[in-house]
């Protein structure tokens, strides 16, 4: 492996596992984050045939 | 003091234990909706047949102009509509772009779900396959084979066998009998609305599924030169392929950069990791109550994708596809689709590996996991569609899509030699549709709907403040982004594809015409649906007062 590919590496996963890392920490100190933040399929959707 | 003695009440322990978990449960659900096959078997196959190191810098380029700034304006524009009333693409359109004739750019939005469907599920059906040869021992059986290469030659063996790459017709009974299964499996689960449960399955299968990747990344980076007879294929070459940014013939970066082709493809795939420019997104955020957050989760949605798809499945798929199969056979007229890679690749780790059976049930199995949650989002918002349009109950919603589906499913399964039928569909929907698709959107909504009124959607109940520079990408970069790209594409790649498509034999071009016929086809379809239904959008034509006007 390159120089340059080593750079591209590192800096691809550093800035990734930052982004990750940043919105775990913002989630987990997010007051009630799971009363107002949801998943596509967390979404009820409310058309259920009854 | 009194916060300390608060803190050791056991009521109180206990609530923020549970308020934890709960949090805990928000990141495992937005990653169990957001990974799915996309980041472990498409991604590490169009990084390999796209020069690997140098399909990064776009890649890398077109999330942060494109994937994060995009994915903020779909969930925004999917809860506005919600809003207001709509929870179908032609209705969220109409809304937001208050003209008659805007409801029919809703129609990409229906058929890039449902057609992405018509062969993910079939690629569901091979992890499930796959899963099912770990556990009854045929992968041990070939596993057991003496020497690397005959046994890598038996995988892909394996691989064209069960799919039936060597000519077109229905596949072996088995493929054939967990193809069904899966697909109305699919159907069942969003027939009696389930989805919730399976995502609730999927809080637990994610962490296994990321705990299974890291441990084969460990084996991987570990492997050395697998294969002594051939010294040049050791891991810190197959690191090289994945990340150096490598030059053309004329030894120029710069030159294999200028391939339009290359940047749509890195593009598409970030649209189609993200479910951004799908549809998908916009349906769902239509239920979302009007003070939900769309920052905060749509940023950790794509965070978790990116960690699963460049820290796992590029670090993984792509150099042992090198180490095994060598970089000669990592083009798509080897490989007949990116799909195949991970299918090929992958399990000649397993046999490397302690208890590598048991390992290949699980990953294959946890990846099966991750593709439904995948493709049951993908069925809702033609379900939407349905319900809204011609008022009709969820069940009948189902029944009319599930017809559609098998039709395509079809088409995919007995168009099976070199995946040709497949890899059509993933091309010119997968990529072109989805980056035509979320042109639209960004451009109705920085120009149209307003970038100002855009701003305040995002930030209504945001937990993330969204810098201005995102604004000013949104309204200016991006759309000079995507339509410079197209531009470029349809210049210098169409006419190669209409090349190649010469260069097929008989056989091979008729079924590519014919895929092409069919995709236009439920274009029309969908098209014509919403001009039936066209009433059902007629919009309130009294000023609204959340949107400031947009002077143009």
């Amino acid at each position: 492996m390159t120089a340059a590919g080593w750079t591209v590496m590192l800096l691809s996963v550093g800035f990734v596992l930052c982004l990750t890392i940043f919105c775990f920490y913002r989630v987990l100190r997010t007051p009630q984050s799971n009363q107002h933040m949801h998943a596509p399929l967390d979404i009820d959707t409310h058309d259920v045939d009854t | 003091m009194a916060g300390r003695s608060r803190q050791s009440e056991p009521g109180l322990v206990q609530a923020n234990r549970e308020n934890w978990g709960s949090k805990i449960g928000v990141i495992l659900a937005v990653a169990g909706s957001a990974v799915g096959l996309g980041n472990f078997l498409r991604f590490p196959g169009l990084a390999a047949t796209h020069g690997g190191g140098v399909f990064m810098i776009p890649y890398f380029i077109s999330m942060l102009i494109l994937g994060i700034p995009i994915c903020w304006v779909e969930w925004s524009m999917g809860r506005y509509g919600g809003s207001r009333g709509y929870n179908s693409a032609p209705g969220i359109f109409t809304v937001l772009w208050r003209t008659s004739y805007s409801k029919y750019f809703g129609a990409l939005a229906i058929l890039i779900p449902v057609v992405i469907y018509m062969y993910y599920v079939y690629i569901e059906a091979w992890c499930l396959l796959y899963a099912l040869d770990y556990l009854s021992g045929t992968m041990s059986w070939i596993a057991e084979q003496s020497g690397l290469e005959v046994q890598t030659q038996a995988y892909q063996t394996h691989f064209d066998r069960l799919v039936g790459m060597q000519k077109n017709g229905f596949p072996a009974g088995r493929t054939l009998i967990v193809l069904g299964f899966v697909f109305l499996l699919n159907f069942y689960l969003i027939y009696r609305g389930l989805t919730r449960g399976i995502e609730t399955f999927c809080k637990f299968a994610m962490p296994v599924l990321i705990l299974c990747a890291i441990i084969i990344l460990g084996r991987v980076l570990t492997l050395g030169t697998p294969n002594p007879a051939k010294p040049e294929a050791n891991i810190d070459n197959a690191l090289g392929f994945m990340w150096n940014p490598k030059p053309d013939a004329t030894g120029s970066v710069w030159g294999n950069l200028a391939n339009a082709e290359l940047w749509l493809a890195a593009s598409g795939q970030i649209f189609f990791s993200l479910s951004v420019g799908f549809g998908i997104i916009l349906n769902y955020a239509s239920y979302l109550r009007k003070d939900d957050d769309v920052a905060l989760s749509g940023l950790t949605a794509s965070a978790m994708n990116q960690f699963c798809e460049v820290c796992l499945g590029g670090m993984i798929t792509v150099p042992v596809a090198f180490l095994f199969l060598g970089p000669a056979n990592l083009t798509k007229e080897v490989l007949g689709s990116s799909m195949a890679l991970g299918f090929n690749a992958l399990p000649a780790v397993f046999s490397l590996m302690p208890a590598g059976r048991w390992f290949g049930a699980i990953w294959f199995f946890m990846l099966f996991t991750a593709a439904i949650t995948s493709s049951l989002s993908m069925l809702q918002p033609a379900i939407a569609f349905f319900e809204e349009a011609f008022r009709l109950g969820r069940r009948a919603s189902v029944t009319c899509l599930g017809f559609v589906v098998a039709m395509g499913g079809l088409v995919v399964i007995y168009f099976s030699k070199n995946l040709l039928a497949l890899d059509t569909m993933d091309f010119w929907v997968g990529t072109v549709c989805i980056f035509m698709l979320a042109t639209i959107q960004v451009i109705t909504v920085g120009w149209i709907f307003g970038i100002d009124n855009a701003r305040k959607e995002v930030q209504r109940g945001a937990e993330l403040w969204v810098p201005y520079i995102f604004w000013f990408i949104i309204k200016y970069i991006s759309p000079v982004y995507l339509i410079t790209i197209f531009i470029a594409w349809c210049y210098y790649s169409i006419p190669s594809k209409i090349a190649e498509l010469r260069a097929l034999d008989v056989e091979d071009r008729n079924t590519v015409l014919f895929v092409l016929t069919f995709l236009v086809a439920t274009f029309i379809f969908f098209t014509m649906l919403i001009y039936l239904s066209s009433r059902r959008w007629r919009w309130d034509t009294s000023p609204d007062p959340d949107v400031e006007k947009v002077i143009p």
